[in-house]
């Protein structure tokens, strides 16, 4: 308070001058005259002010597609020759959303590159003419702006954003294995430097306004507004259109250059990118980068490099040409279609198929204050959520505290939350050792150790203190919830939620659901999810139900092919060649040697031979030396604090010589072993969507990539059979079933597949 | 924001006999009847409280409020606290034993005095057998103090009461970086020349990187400036109309000075410096030289400018509140009654400076009058947009409803009942005693111009507060 007054008073000896807004006087006009409706997009004009308003009907979003285009080019046409029209203003009506990026539809209905291609040209066309127009255009940019939404608004003279959470800017392209197609990849070069540039479409992520007023991506900020005599959001557009207008005024009549001050750091930068050397340096170190991280298997970040270097070197015109060119061809990779599955998957996984749930959770209770427990409980009271934390002893729960205050703590850190944020979070957790305030509970999660007396134990002791409508949720990897649920007294009031490790930074949650578990169980779970922030699919109940059950047999052909001489280095280098974000060797050390040992047994108790494989004597002696894996310092490998490199142990050569099984040459080339891994899992996929495990493809494939890093590249596991063919991988399949049998022999869906080219998982 | 009503005893007669008249008024029923007709239209509830005390303002002063960094520069938050007290003291010539308790109310503390009720009293000659307390709550803090008083008095635990507040924007405490003063806080622990040598070691020049007094709400890390802009936006409310509104507050505040109006203000002599006897940030400018600055916040487009805000400001002020049988036992005549008050808060983001909306209705409400009952309005104006804002949202159906969870708007007061001899935006606003001020001069106006009810409102920072106060002047009652 005392600081804004201060500012005040120094405002009034600072000379005052400069653009005074001419046109800000006229906040309240009149509605115009000229008033054309049309589908997407109507416009008016105020004073000499073109306003041009985005509205896609009957959407959440508005997308480029092919209509709002012409619309936006017909509106174009008759602000530009409207002689009373002096410039114009670019605005979306629609809260939270400027545009979310280009139709994908429109892209997946081409089925040639040329087509792509042809899209790309037009979009180019138009944005150059708008680069280009005479009379000043300016986006006022609320909500997300996004890919093809962003590229219209770098292409506009001037850019204005509300500083609102919901506003973000990006080049989300790569992420679905595309590049920005009309016009992006030569002006965001231009616009914020070559390294921001490569940084906003190689990482496709989102920028904030305020970020993006750094980088010089837009020229302005307008703060969203509270309550007026309208509801804010009303309000705020409308406001963001009247200084908007007012700037495009200004721009009209030259009192406002659109060219922003640089600063010393940034003129150095650019400077130093005039000189061709730097540039080729900066080039090869980037693609450096990108190759390291995508190992080859990703063709959109190398092609975005290419077609960037191709304008900034060859001028504008090649630059368009190859943009348009390399988008079309990407469009048709299967990389692109796998990731743009991907998203729509992801998209789906993203609502409630089993509605809203008769009683919202208002508090929460998760038993267990360990890595899983307290991770559960981060992710619910940074959502508002009142969340008990409940442990037997002070220190494991003071551990399980101090986890959630460092990840909310990290967060304030990188500036996306505010301590004072932070602390009313924080005080959303209450922590505790005994049942006070369950009888208020909606939901209890319990995270306690995997052991089923234990769960039991548990089910029995809650279930005395909570209320009748209070739902039980376990958060188990490999016990079935059937047999959890055994000695509760409400079993349709039992059900599954299988987080993963991280919680707070894998997106997925597994919902499994017993027979018993009622709908509103359910819908109840998947509620307590979706506001948890997760991507989330509902899967029955069976030993390691859909995940862990993937899981497992590959995990078992790891071991195996451990055993067969090759080095955990060397496995772990062809996995993550693969396209697997972390090694094989690396996976059993960060899960785990004693939970993988646990699962194991439990599951080939239950699935007999086809989980067969490698053997469990291994993780035994593992266990028996103490080599928990990263939570014990040493695995495979040897955890160090600070250490980045790690080292292999040397300790587990006894082991693994001591197990060591012969090879079979003809199935152990390095792609033999990769594709043993990954058909074992594809396999087990397949078996759980044909047993009903699964209940759609989709759920499968986001199961898969979300919770266990199967290679988004891929698509996941019923994308991969589709795109690569069910025919080639039952053949592998055939191929290491004559080697090692039953483990690889294929489940009939897949073979169906195989039979039938034209049966897809995706249609 | 707070508000009060105050009664002002415009009518009284001389204070002697006014006590013995007061005695004897019940069994004069006759003129006391004609008396009261008059003003019945107007109003039919005197507000008294059956089994609570009535409560009066004897009288109130403040020091003339400065722009900071002009002739308090050199002082401290006590000298001008007790400048204040001493002026109360004079004008009121009450008997230093006779106050039961002394509270204050600041808002940036001076850390030498952080009780600086209890330094300015000891200073100004107050028995050190008078308790003393400061309180705090932004803007409002002198609100707070006589609110305080007011329970001190009606709990029975007092009788006579000094409420007051103090500002020294001239000087504020600028701390050590927190990791310098953990290094001199070490340094202090350590006994021998090694432990000494190794604390200094682990000095770095960024240490010597000061701390300011928060410029921001620490809730929401936005500066008031900026807020006040939001809010003007979120009302739509124009640069221009800002600028009128801030040139009424001055030209009206020129006139009450020119007028002799402000009689609240007791001259002060600064040591080393000439007596101040009047405000000096009282400037009526032109619309068109306003009209020239640049916005002071939100740039290059906000509305929000150094001459439609409040400014930095030094001041102290006092009133004296007592129980009314002890006044009227003393031989007082009361400025007025400080009948209702209400604090309410709200969403310190996006309603941080809208408390008078909130509070106005309630305290209308728990009083049993409507806007039109009201003769004198005394309304904080931290920024032009802000009270423009306030007004629009009294007056906005849809504000009530979807807001304020009320069926619809109390109505907006009438201009010419508002802030008529200038408000905070001329006069100046210390912090911590401009509640004082407010109800003084909602007081000072009822007497002159003949009204029954007064109603003070501020807003405050941390979000909230919304505080007003009905003050009802009581011509009805005494005449």
């Amino acid at each position: 308070m005392v600081a804004s007054r201060a500012i005040g008073s120094l405002r009034r000896f600072t000379a005052s001058r400069t653009l005074r807004c001419s046109g800000y006087i006229c906040r309240s006009f009149t509605r115009s005259s000229v008033l054309l409706t049309r589908t997407h997009l109507n416009y008016g004009v105020k004073g000499d002010v073109a306003v041009i308003r985005i509205n896609s009907p009957n959407s959440k979003v508005n997308t480029l597609s092919q209509e709002l285009h012409s619309e936006f080019m017909e509106v174009m046409n008759e602000v530009w020759s409207s002689s009373q029209i002096r410039s114009a203003v670019l605005i979306s009506t629609k809260p939270g959303c400027f545009i979310a990026g280009a139709d994908l539809n429109m892209l997946n209905a081409c089925t040639t590159s040329q087509e792509v291609t042809q899209i790309s040209q037009e979009a180019q066309k138009t944005f150059e003419k708008l680069e280009k127009s005479t009379k000043p255009v300016v986006a006022a940019i609320n909500g997300s702006c996004l890919g093809g939404g962003l590229e219209l608004a770098i292409s506009c003279q001037y850019r204005i954003a509300t500083k609102d959470k919901k506003t973000v800017l990006g080049s989300p392209e790569v992420l679905l294995g595309i590049l920005p197609g009309a016009g992006a990849t030569q002006r965001l070069p231009k616009m914020v430097g070559i390294p921001a540039a490569f940084d906003i479409m190689l990482t496709g992520r989102g920028i904030r306004a305020d970020r993006a007023k750094k980088m010089g991506l837009v020229d302005q900020l307008v703060e969203p507004l509270g309550p007026g005599v309208k509801p804010s959001e009303e309000r705020t557009i409308e406001y963001l259109e009247e200084v908007a207008i007012t700037f495009a005024k200004g721009l009209a009549d030259k009192k406002i250059t659109p060219k922003r001050d640089k600063g010393l750091v940034e003129k150095l930068t650019s400077y130093a990118l005039s000189i061709p050397f730097v540039r080729q340096q900066i080039y090869k170190k980037v693609e450096e980068k990108v190759r390291k991280q995508t190992k080859g298997l990703y063709p959109a970040p190398l092609k975005i490099i290419d077609v960037v270097k191709t304008g900034i070197e060859q001028g504008s015109n090649a630059g368009y040409l190859s943009e348009s060119q390399r988008f079309g061809e990407l469009a048709m990779t299967k990389e692109s279609k796998a990731l743009m599955g991907l998203y729509r998957g992801q998209t789906q996984c993203k609502k409630n198929k089993f509605g809203a749930p008769q009683k919202e959770v208002k508090q929460l209770a998760v038993l267990g204050a360990g890595l899983m427990g307290a991770g559960i409980a981060q992710v619910s009271v940074d959502k508002g959520l009142q969340t008990i934390l409940k442990d037997t002893t002070l220190p494991a729960l003071g551990r399980g505290q101090q986890q959630v205050f460092k990840g909310l703590n990290d967060k304030v850190k990188k500036k996306t939350l505010t301590s004072f944020e932070r602390d009313t979070m924080f005080s959303n957790l209450i922590g505790q050792l005994d049942y006070r305030g369950f009888e208020k509970a909606d939901m209890v999660i319990e995270a306690v150790f995997e052991d089923l007396n234990l769960k039991h134990r548990v089910l029995k002791e809650v279930e005395a203190v909570i209320p009748d409508h209070c739902v039980f949720a376990s958060n188990t990897s490999a016990l079935p919830i059937g047999e959890i649920a055994t000695v509760s007294k409400r079993p349709e009031k039992v059900i599954g939620m299988h987080y993963f490790s991280p919680v707070d930074k894998m997106q997925l949650l597994e919902i499994i659901t017993t027979e018993k578990t009622s709908k509103d169980t359910t819908a109840s779970a998947v509620d307590v999810g979706l506001r948890q922030g997760k991507v989330i699919i509902v899967v029955k109940d069976g030993p390691g139900f859909y995940t862990t059950r993937c899981l497992a047999p590959m995990m078992s052909e790891v071991i195996r092919i451990l055993q067969e001489g090759v080095g955990p280095k060397k496995l772990d280098s062809l996995t993550t060649s693969f396209g697997f974000p972390v090694g094989a060797a690396t996976l059993v050390d960060e899960v785990g040697v004693d939970v993988a040992k646990h699962v194991a047994e439990n599951l080939s108790k239950d699935f007999g031979e086809r989980f067969a494989g490698g053997s469990l004597e291994m993780l035994r002696q593992m266990i028996s030396k103490g080599f928990l894996g990263r939570k014990s310092g040493k695995g495979f490998y040897i955890y160090q604090e600070g250490v980045k490199n790690k080292n292999l142990n040397s300790d587990m050569d006894s082991i693994l010589a001591s197990l060591k099984m012969p090879s079979q040459p003809d199935v152990s080339s390095d792609e033999d072993i990769q594709y043993r891994l990954v058909t074992r899992f594809v396999n087990e996929a397949v078996l759980c969507l044909q047993e009903g495990v699964l209940a759609t493809p989709t759920e499968g494939d986001i199961g898969a990539v979300f919770g266990l890093g199967f290679p988004p590249c891929l698509g996941g596991p019923f994308h991969f059979v589709d795109l690569y063919g069910a025919q080639k991988i039952v053949d592998r399949l055939r191929k290491y079933e004559a080697a090692y049998g039953k483990q690889f022999t294929p489940c009939q869906l897949l073979v169906d597949h195989a039979n039938n080219p034209n049966k897809k998982f995706y249609q | 924001m707070t508000s009060l009503l105050t009664y002002t005893f415009k009518n009284l007669p001389s204070t002697s006999k006014w006590a013995l008249r007061f005695c004897v008024r019940p069994l004069s029923s006759s003129s006391q009847l004609q008396a009261a007709a008059a003003s019945q239209t107007k109003s039919k509830k005197t507000l008294a409280k059956p089994n609570i005390r009535n409560i009066v303002v004897v009288d109130g002063v403040r020091i003339p409020f400065l722009l900071s960094g002009t002739s308090y520069k050199d002082l401290m938050p006590h000298d001008l606290a007790r400048a204040a007290l001493l002026g109360l003291l004079h004008q009121t010539s009450v008997p230093k034993d006779v106050v039961d308790y002394i509270v204050f109310g600041t808002v940036i503390q001076e850390v030498k005095t952080s009780n600086v009720a209890r330094e300015a009293a000891l200073g100004a000659g107050f028995s050190d057998k008078t308790p003393a307390h400061t309180v705090t709550m932004a803007c409002i803090s002198s609100n707070q103090a006589m609110t305080t008083a007011v329970g001190l008095i009606a709990s029975g635990q007092c009788d006579v009461v000094v409420a007051g507040g103090v500002e020294l924007m001239s000087d504020v405490p600028i701390r050590h970086s927190r990791k310098m003063r953990k290094m001199m806080l070490d340094l202090n622990k350590a006994k021998t020349l090694a432990q000494r040598l190794s604390v200094i070691s682990k000095f770095r020049l960024n240490f010597l990187s000061p701390e300011l007094p928060a410029v921001s709400e620490f809730s929401t890390s936005e500066t008031m400036g900026h807020s006040a802009d939001r809010l003007a936006a979120a009302f739509a409310i124009s640069r221009e109309e800002q600028d009128e509104y801030a040139l009424r507050s001055h030209s009206l505040a020129k006139r009450a000075q020119d007028e002799g109006l402000l009689s609240d203000i007791v001259p002060f002599k600064v040591p080393g410096r000439d007596t101040v006897t009047q405000d000096n940030g009282i400037r009526p400018s032109s619309l068109d030289q306003m009209a020239k600055l640049k916005p002071a916040f939100i740039k290059p487009y906000g509305t929000v400018t150094a001459a439609n805000s409040s400014f930095l400001t030094d001041g102290a002020s006092a009133v004296l509140i007592m129980a009314e049988e002890k006044a009227l036992a003393m031989g007082y005549k009361p400025k007025a009654y400080l009948r209702d008050f209400m604090y309410v808060s709200q969403d310190p983001k996006d309603q941080l400076l809208l408390g008078p909306t909130y509070a106005t209705p309630k305290v209308l409400e728990k009083a049993g009058l409507t806007m039109n009952d009201i003769d004198a309005f005394e309304f904080h104006e931290a920024f032009s947009g802000q009270i423009l804002a306030n007004l629009k949202a009294m007056d906005s159906d849809w504000f009530a409803q979807n807001y304020m969870g009320r069926k619809a708007k109390v109505g907006s007061p009438p201009l010419e009942k508002f802030n008529n001899w200038g408000g905070s935006l001329s006069l100046g606003h210390p912090f911590g005693a401009t509640g004082c001020r407010l109800v003084m001069a909602a007081a000072n106006r009822l007497r002159k111009e003949g009204g029954q009810y007064g109603l003070v409102a501020a807003c405050a920072a941390g979000g909230q507060v919304g505080h007003r106060s009905l003050i009802g002047a009581s011509r009805k009652l005494f005449s």
